[in-house]
């Protein structure tokens, strides 16, 4: 039976229309993989996270190599084939537990139903569960989550990825918030379920008098703070709206420094024995000391970064590997100092961020993006998995009485402690914060696997109630994933909490943003109150004047805000214009046919200014452009002279023919926009003796002097106008430029890639739209003409 | 902070209050900024302002002068400009950049709203028309753009026209060749701003402090 599915199932994945329970036998494929890959793994006898796993079935592999050996002690021929898995071992491993987790994340979004009801960490808790308890019933000691792994190689991906992508502007906007969550929040937090849990581990029914105040203080710090990679993978699911994502976000990355100084204190405390009030006050030094200098670190690994940065623009291949590196090293360093890692790693990454990606090319930016989106990816289910291995495989201590306490407590605490900051946030805040907001705050307050780690580095002979401790958090981990996690969803519909608008960017709000800045500054400079947005001013300005020039290579530091958000809106709709095929189909949602002379007034155009770009940049949009354009261009060339057939390996002919249609219909309207009449149209053969000869010989077709004109294409995002060029006075002075331009007009029938059109040189030479102006495909038979799109 | 001048012109502050929202301590604080920009006189011109030097690099510092000078920020149906202002005028302009308060109802956010959105509006339509035209549009991108150079200039004129083109395909929707988009009303302006929330961004934070610790007494 498994045969037989296993055959059609293999039948079917090629096939492009998914039958209706092809989820199904893809499910079931998938536990077929996941049953080999465990099958496979419990022989090799546990996993890679811990190094220091039982060496058993090694021994019994060398024996019986040994006995191989020993059988052919009299003759020894050279062995064809050895096993030697020990020197393998342990990458080995650590792939097929990578791979066992990138196959379960695959498998997860095959089962769309399935996920939408269960967050994926859940399911991912519960494969743990099952592999670490498959592990066990092999008899091998399941692998648990090392803290070293855990912090130096799982977190730092999942925090570099959200500080080099973190909303600054939102972030900056709500810091005081953010800062009254992190900060005050998990003090009364960490301070509240600890003297609570201390008062009942003092009652008379329990045994828990061992347990005494700092050991409760400890567990409380940890078990307080709000886990950002848990938090993440969560709020990622239900696209909740900006302003409580950065809020509970922000906090659960800010509170790593209290944690930090409060779980160092405790420890130290434990350690000495007496507590002192000036033992106190250096507590509160050493917090300041944490997080200010986490963030020193950052910054200036960071600032290192983009100066680096600055310098690669001959080598390009390499540019990613200095944003990771250096941001690890950040992480690192502020490890060594006892700082705060996290913090370090944030700051560094939005430091560098702006810079850095005024100097990388394209390519390296969406390397970045996808590489830290991959490993962060990758790290969080790791996580998740091994934190369900870690359930089967730690050692428990289960009492009722502290294990439900620490619960109620924790969530007693997080409610109380939202309402009274927010009481008192709100005092300060323009936009108040809803008992809707306020409820999703309290409720997003989810506990992770970083909880788990700290209290797994404990040292058990000063903490001698660790897995008690241990049991306690790992059941509420799994009552706030499991439990809040599930229902955060169907609540946040419930309550209609406002969800993420998917809006794009509008030139128009960018440009009236960057006009209030300005108009605030200035009411403040008039109100003679040196405000937030003066400072905010200040800063913009220190920036401009004296950073960007050392960070920033070549032109690109002189750059305006708004100009720069210009161009990348450009670039984008390149990109997606190429990746689309440059079909037929606009990439602006807008179905409008505004084109510029709707919003001129009629008089004939005079020399107008082409906006100039930078070459650099020009020839980055040229070579984008450029490498899809001559896989077209190689299939214009393979055309029969006589008839523009399409490479029918290539293409669907039915799907050309459409798009010819479209393009025709669309060219017709675009031709009614010219304001001058087009020159008179070549007879079919000449211009197709032109194609067929040299794409560059389209330059040739205006023979007559043609006037300016200006075609504005119907994508409102796509302002730069199409300028006629005068071919023959420009044939001299740009050669390539033009065949490139050339190549580009003649494959973009419509609006899409005018806005290439940019002279690189000084004169402002208006551009050709050939096809445009040739009105040749305006009858029927002129299909050859047309450029092909492919 | 309530011994400032509040006896002789406390039944004027309470007027004013009323009309515009400040509280009795901001418009004492106000007033005494006034006082302080136009030498102790009764009226400011636009020169006092120029002379505050933090103006100095702020791109739109005439449009924002301007703004005080316009009698349509004064009243409903103010038209043109004055040389000279009082302190109700600059006090009714000051109150454009209030929050709104907390507890209002919907209708009075979306009329605080639109009274926020005019004030800009009337910052761009600077010849009174009722509509922004791509003139005074290209000429709002350049001002911003203006301390870029030359890069800035040409630059702006692009930006400007894809600005209006979108504006138009979003307020009008297709359009025939033929036709002209006049220029931006203030309806279209409404719809275009829609995405950004200008009821809580558009505020100073006017909080009761004394500006006389901040600013230098008479450098400014």
């Amino acid at each position: 039976m498994i045969q037989e599915l296993t055959s059609r199932l293999k039948l079917n994945f090629p096939a492009q229309i998914i039958p209706r329970y092809s989820c199904f036998r893809r499910g079931s494929m998938f536990i077929l993989v996941l049953g080999l890959l465990v099958g496979s793994l419990m022989p090799l006898g546990g996993a890679s996270g811990s190094p220091g796993s039982g060496t058993g079935q090694d021994e019994c592999k060398k024996n019986n190599g040994d006995e191989k050996n020993g059988n052919k002690t009299t003759k020894k021929s050279f062995p064809v084939l050895s096993l030697n898995y020990e020197n393998v071992r342990l990458p080995f491993e650590i792939s097929l537990w990578v791979l066992l987790a990138s196959l379960m994340k695959l498998g997860f979004h095959l089962m769309p139903r399935l996920s939408s009801i269960v967050p994926e960490s859940c399911l991912l808790i519960v494969v743990g569960l099952l592999v670490g308890g498959l592990i066990k019933l092999v008899g091998k000691a399941p692998p648990v989550l090392e803290s070293n792994i855990f912090f130096f190689y799982l977190l730092p991906p999942i925090i570099l990825d959200a500080g080099y992508f973190l909303p600054i502007r939102q972030f900056t906007e709500n810091l005081g918030t953010i800062l009254m969550f992190a900060v005050v929040g998990t003090l009364w937090n960490a301070f509240f379920v600890g003297g609570l849990l201390y008062g009942v581990c003092q009652l008379e029914g329990t045994n828990l008098a061992g347990v005494n105040l700092l050991s409760c203080l400890l567990f409380g710090s940890v078990i307080s703070a709000v886990d950002p990679v848990a938090v993440l993978a969560v709020f990622e699911e239900i696209h909740i709206n900006e302003l409580l994502h950065i809020l509970v976000f922000g906090e659960s990355l800010l509170n790593d420094a209290v944690t930090v100084v409060l779980y160092h204190l405790f420890e130290e405390f434990t350690n000495a024995g007496t507590i002192t009030v000036t033992d106190g006050f250096l507590g509160i030094v050493c917090f300041l000391v944490v997080s200010l200098g986490g963030i020193v670190v950052g910054a200036i690994y960071g600032i290192l970064a983009a100066f680096t940065s600055r310098f690669t623009s001959h080598t390009r291949v390499i540019e990613p590997l200095f944003i990771f590196v250096y941001s690890y090293m950040a992480y690192l360093s502020a490890e060594v100092f006892h700082l705060s890692g996290i913090m370090a790693l944030i700051a560094c990454g939005a430091v560098m961020r702006p810079y850095v990606e005024a100097n990388i090319s394209h390519k390296s930016h969406t390397t970045i993006k996808y590489f830290l989106k991959m490993w962060s990816s990758v790290s969080d289910t790791l996580i998740f998995i091994f934190l369900g291995v870690s359930t089967v495989a730690g050692p428990h201590e289960w009492n009722w009485i502290f294990v439900v306490a620490t619960l109620v407590f924790c969530l007693v605490a997080r409610v109380l402690g939202v309402i009274g900051l927010t009481f008192v946030i709100n005092k300060f805040r323009i936009v108040k914060l809803t008992s809707k907001d306020q409820f999703i705050i309290a409720y997003g307050g989810l506990r992770g696997a970083i909880a788990f780690s700290l209290v797994y580095l404990l040292n058990p002979k000063h903490f001698p109630m660790r897995n008690m401790f241990l049991t306690a958090i790992i059941t509420v981990i799994f009552f706030t994933v499991f439990v809040q996690g599930m229902t955060i969803r169907p609540l946040v519909d419930l309550l209609a909490v406002k969800k993420k608008q998917e809006t794009k960017r509008s030139i128009n709000e960018e440009i009236h943003t960057q006009f209030l800045d300005h108009l605030l500054t200035g009411i403040e400079d008039i109100c003679g109150h040196y405000g937030h947005h003066h400072w905010k001013d200040k800063l913009n300005r220190f920036n401009k004047k004296y950073v960007k020039k050392c960070l920033i290579a070549g032109e690109r530091s002189k750059e305006p805000q708004l100009i720069a958000f210009y161009h990348k809106m450009e670039m984008k709709q390149a990109i997606e214009l190429v990746e689309s095929g440059g079909g037929s189909k606009l990439p602006s949602a807008m179905p409008s046919t505004v084109s510029m002379q709707n919003i001129q007034p009629k008089k004939p155009p005079q020399d107008r200014a082409l906006p100039q770009l930078s070459k650099a940049r020009e020839e980055e949009i040229r070579k984008i452009l450029r490498t899809n354009l001559q896989r077209t261009r190689q299939r214009l060339r393979s055309y029969n002279r006589h008839t523009l057939i399409a490479d029918p390996f290539e293409d669907g002919l039915d799907e050309i023919l459409i798009k010819r249609k479209k393009m025709k219909e669309l060219e017709k309207k675009m031709n009614n926009y010219l304001t001058v009449p087009a020159p008179p149209a070549d007879s079919p053969s000449v211009a197709r003796a032109r194609l067929a000869s040299d794409p560059q010989a389209w330059g040739l077709k205006s023979v007559t002097e043609i006037p300016t004109i200006k075609v504005e294409l119907v994508s409102p995002q796509n302002p730069e106008s199409v300028k006629v060029v005068d071919e023959f006075s420009k044939k001299g002075s740009q050669p390539k430029g033009s065949e490139e331009e050339g190549g580009l007009t003649m494959r973009v029938p419509s609006s899409e890639k005018q806005r290439k059109d940019k002279t690189p040189d000084e004169e402002p030479q208006p551009r050709f739209m050939r096809c445009l102006s040739d009105p040749g495909p305006a009858a029927e038979d002129e299909d050859e003409d047309e450029p092909f799109l492919p | 902070m309530g011994s400032f001048q509040s006896l002789p012109d406390d039944h004027q502050y309470r007027t004013l209050s009323l009309k515009t929202g400040f509280s009795l301590e901001q418009i004492a604080i106000l007033h005494n900024r006034f006082k302080q920009l136009s030498q102790n006189e009764e009226t400011l011109r636009r020169d006092d302002l120029k002379t505050i030097q933090d103006l100095e690099s702020n791109p739109i510092r005439y449009q924002i002068i301007e703004a005080f000078f316009d009698r349509r920020n004064f009243q409903k149906d103010g038209v043109g400009s004055v040389e000279e202002i009082g302190f109700e005028e600059f006090l009714t302009v000051m109150s454009y950049f209030r929050a709104p308060a907390h507890h209002i109802t919907e209708e009075q956010r979306e009329e605080i709203r639109r009274a926020k959105l005019r004030f800009l509006f009337n910052m761009h339509d600077t010849d009174n028309d009722g509509t922004i035209t791509l003139e005074e549009y290209r000429h709002v991108v350049e001002e911003l753009l203006s301390r870029s150079g030359a890069l800035g200039r040409e630059t702006a004129k692009g930006i400007a026209d894809a600005a209006m083109l979108e504006v138009a395909s979003i307020s009008v929707g297709p359009m025939a060749p033929d036709e002209f988009y006049e220029g931006i009303t203030f309806e279209h302006f409404l719809k275009i701003l829609k995405g950004i929330e200008i009821e809580t961004r558009m505020h100073i934070r006017f909080l009761n402090m004394d500006t006389a610790v901040f600013c230098k007494q008479h450098s400014v």
